[in-house]
């Protein structure tokens, strides 16, 4: 039986926080997820650039519902369910392509890239009830975008996007404002599985305090290219930020170089300029204090509940959906503003690759980290995860507040509380930039 | 290409025979893990590249790739392969490669080769292939075939449950 009130163990003033390991391998648990988080937050689609010109259209999974996207030939984006309005079958049976018509193989009901039911043969089997207008693709009840990324909802009710994203906002201003023209994702995906649970992959990518252990062989590679990494030591002492609603952010001082604007060795000699120049740019729109955040500092920005904007030597997107409680399918992106000039986009993707690529030196360990912890729950004698670091004091990165942030949002929807508000000082941390 | 000028020759292996054989050698060591031998088989400047899975044409100079390393990173590759420390291949996986259907062309003072290859990895409990086709692009470098290029172009949808290409495909 399942009981949701042994899930946590949140006791701030006596330095406790603890996870139920049955959260990671309950079917149970996975089951009301569905209900009670994908079901209910806005979820991440897509970004705009994804499909530059009208008729373009690409297809995906969200929250396990086939749905596509594509820009009509009136330049909206939208974003359709993936069915046919009269028997069911995909319309949509590519992974991409570009259409002003889609034709349903099955009874080659047309529709035109607005959505719209254009053509139904011999229509006049039908009777009078029959309204082709009121037989266009569907879509979901929420869509909405923010700067070019595209979210949807299952829940009519849910907040508006803006609210929803909260201090997590700013984050992405941060992001899309490094951009002179907008950012595109790059061509390029990475698609591949996690055999473990996919808040695992959550926990994973706001935790500072793996970094150095884990991904040895990294830092290891960087240094013998003649990079002093010796500041990793320290980066990631920057304090701990939650966002609200569950969004949280774990930032650190980038030490290895940023592609907007911090030149390091990883980029180049051919881009000093470039980077310097991209820098004084910034400096003159935004200010020193704003330019500073978005060209000196790293970061792992979670867009509760799944997706993930890692800022860092790249931008990558990455999103993940739980399958089964142990397996996850994950995809990530490469984000770059269009401007970019050849060579430093090269050095981009060449960071994206070498760390956060699945054929690279780090993220293949995180993924073999998280399928061990899931590996390990089979020995069931343990029943709780330790999630209490940094409790005692003001939380660093290396802590795990940010990870508390998601868990105690993840709590608040399963057991119906719905949004975190407390006066629990550890809870109301600053949503406020980090200044 | 002196191989192929004289191939009418018995005494000299036609270049079949040779490429083939080199493919076999190069598949026997890497189940066998000897990588510092296998990077020996590159050229100087030579370059291994695995494209993602929907984009199997990739240019690493503007698209995403999984893999696009020049000779200081394939090195450091194998380092960290016979690392304790590179934690997806640690312990390492057994693997077994089969490589058929080889196409050579000629071209200038090299050849193009084409093949399939079925690699199976285990570890874990786990068994699962990679499915694709190699492009070794070839040169004769002191009578030696070496490897300038060197290209894996996976078939799969999505590495699924490999979660990673944490071998050298």
């Amino acid at each position: 039986m399942l009981d949701l009130d042994r899930m946590i163990i949140d006791k701030p003033e006596d330095g406790i926080f603890r996870i139920h390991r049955s959260a990671m391998t309950s079917p149970e648990i996975l089951q009301m997820e569905q209900e009670r988080i994908f079901n209910k937050s806005w979820l991440y689609v897509c970004h705009e650039s994804e499909v530059e010109n009208p008729g373009d259209y690409r297809r995906r999974s969200v929250a396990g519902r086939p749905l596509f996207f594509v820009r009509g030939n009136d330049g909206k984006v939208r974003v359709l369910l993936n069915t046919c309005t009269h028997r069911g079958a995909l319309i949509c049976r590519h992974d991409q392509g570009h259409a002003d018509i889609l034709q349903c193989f099955y009874h080659a009901w047309s529709f035109n890239n607005h959505g719209d039911l254009v053509g139904v043969p011999d229509e006049a089997g039908y009777g009078h009830s029959f309204n082709k207008a009121e037989m266009g693709l569907k879509s979901p009840p929420r869509v909405e975008n923010y700067r070019g990324f595209i979210f949807v909802s299952f829940n009519p009710e849910v907040e508006d996007l803006v609210s929803y994203l909260a201090g997590a906002r700013e984050y992405l201003d941060l992001v899309v404002d490094q951009a002179e023209h907008g950012m595109r994702i790059i061509a390029g995906s990475n698609r591949y599985s996690i055999k473990a649970n996919w808040k695992l992959l959550v926990e994973n990518s706001l935790d500072g305090y793996h970094v150095r252990p884990t991904h040895k062989t990294y830092f290891e590679y960087v240094n013998s290219l003649g990079i002093n990494t010796s500041g990793v030591q320290t980066a990631f002492s920057r304090p701990a930020r939650v966002l609200g609603n569950g969004h949280a952010v774990e930032e650190h001082d980038g030490v290895r170089g940023r592609p907007i604007a911090r030149w390091s060795p990883l980029f180049g000699e051919e881009n000093k300029e470039e980077i310097a120049a991209i820098r004084t740019r910034l400096v003159q729109k935004f200010g020193e204090q704003r330019a500073h955040l978005m060209t000196d500092i790293s970061r792992n920005l979670l867009v509760y509940p799944n997706l993930l904007i890692i800022d860092s030597i790249d931008i990558t997107v990455r999103i993940f959906w739980p399958i089964t409680p142990d397996l996850m399918e994950v995809t990530a992106w490469q984000l770059a503003p269009r401007e970019e000039k050849p060579e430093l986009l090269a050095r981009r993707l060449d960071n994206f690759l070498t760390f956060h690529g699945p054929g690279g030196f780090a993220t293949p360990d995180d993924v073999e980290a998280i399928e061990s912890c899931q590996a390990g729950y089979r020995a069931e004698g343990v029943e709780w995860s330790e999630l209490s670091r940094g409790m005692h004091r003001e939380a660093i990165a290396e802590d795990e507040l940010q990870l508390r942030a998601f868990w105690r949002q993840w709590y608040g929807h399963m057991s119906g509380l719905g949004k975190v508000e407390t006066n629990d000082p550890e809870i109301r941390q600053t949503v406020a930039l980090a200044r | 290409m002196p191989q192929a000028r004289e191939q009418n020759d018995r005494t000299v292996p036609a270049v079949r025979e040779l490429v083939e054989d080199f493919l076999y050698q190069e598949a026997a060591l890497l189940d066998q893990w000897r990588l510092d031998e296998w990077l020996t088989l590159f050229t100087a400047d030579g370059r291994y590249l695995v494209p993602t899975t929907d984009l199997p044409d990739g240019d690493p100079r503007k698209d995403l790739v999984f893999i696009d390393d020049d000779m200081v990173r394939l090195r450091a590759r194998v380092e960290r392969l016979k690392s304790r420390h590179g934690h997806r291949e640690y312990p390492s996986s057994r693997t077994r490669r089969f490589i058929t259907n080889i196409i050579i062309k000629v071209a200038g003072d090299g050849m193009v080769v084409t093949s399939s290859f079925l690699i199976y990895r285990f570890r874990l409990g786990e068994s699962s292939p990679y499915v694709g086709w190699y492009e070794h692009k070839l040169k004769q470098v002191d009578g030696q075939l070496k490897i300038h290029h060197r290209k894996a172009v996976l078939d799969m949808e999505a590495l699924s449950e490999h979660g990673a290409v944490s071998i050298i495909l």
